[in-house]
């Protein structure tokens, strides 16, 4: 197989995600186009670690391990935002990230 | 080799419709199911080559936890839960300028680059060996991480708490 094939598809996932950071507005549904582009990463992360898989090369498992490290923080970003997400609707009454304006001038 | 070519090309079309999906549908749910496609597609790409113990802790922690905390946070933002029309801001043409412009970069990049270039199966990457990894030459940044995801939890806990 050829390791662009795994590279495009990563790159679609990432372009995706930065439309939809930049055009969604409930807070949420941004959160989630961020998980996408994190997921997108990954999947570049591992085609490079399989591209690097001579059975004597020691950098075969560090695609993987790189992968580990970002689903965990992927996880504890999740994890945060949401609460913070969840703190302006408490306060705003609304999870639209138009009526989070507070601080503009 | 043709099947497994086969195998990924499906695969990736079904995780292609599925994130344009997650970008475009004006159902917050059904957001987060096309989500849940996208990941599992991914851990399926993870298995293709041979990458298996990556790929089941991506359907533990991302389709078992994450979409989890995705759905409570729907349901606790009280976000509409039918067809909504004011979902997106007025950003969509820039917006889709912009991610074609990246995408324009990385495509051409990548075609410069590693055209051509085989990846080569026949040696798949035994779960012994990453842990073997993680808990020898990636202890520290273990360690790290660890801690990172207890202040996260801690963090979270003292943000969302009603006083």
């Amino acid at each position: 197989m050829l390791l662009n094939q795994f590279l495009f598809l990563g790159a679609f996932l990432f372009c995706t995600g930065i439309f939809g950071v930049l055009t969604r507005k409930n807070a949420v549904l941004v959160l989630m186009s961020i998980e996408l582009m994190l997921a997108a990463v990954n999947v570049n992360l591992v085609a490079f670690g399989a591209f690097h898989n001579a059975p004597t090369d020691p950098a075969r498992v560090v695609g993987q391990v790189f992968a580990l490290f970002v689903l965990t923080i992927a996880a504890a970003e999740v994890g945060v935002g949401l609460a913070i997400v969840l703190l302006i609707y408490r306060n705003l009454h609304s999870a639209d990230l138009d009526d989070a304006d507070t601080l503009k001038g | 080799m043709i099947w497994e070519n086969i195998f990924f090309g499906v695969i990736a079309a079904a995780m292609a419709i599925s994130a344009l999906g997650v970008v475009t549908t004006k159902n917050v749910v059904h957001a987060a199911l096309f989500l849940v496609v996208v990941l599992a597609g991914g851990a399926a790409q993870f298995l293709l080559l041979g990458q298996e113990f990556v790929a089941w802790v991506q359907v533990l922690v991302y389709i078992g936890a994450v979409i989890v905390l995705f759905l409570f946070g729907i349901m606790l933002t009280r976000a509409p839960m039918h067809p909504e029309e004011s979902l997106e801001n007025n950003l969509r043409w820039p917006a889709a300028a912009a991610s074609l412009f990246l995408a324009g970069i990385l495509g051409g990049l990548l075609v410069h680059e590693f055209h051509g270039v085989e990846i080569d199966l026949h040696s798949p990457v035994r779960t012994s060996e990453v842990t073997n990894a993680i808990f020898r030459t990636y202890l520290i940044p273990f360690e790290v991480v660890g801690v990172l995801l207890l202040g996260a939890l801690v963090g979270a806990v003292v943000l969302a708490r009603r006083d």
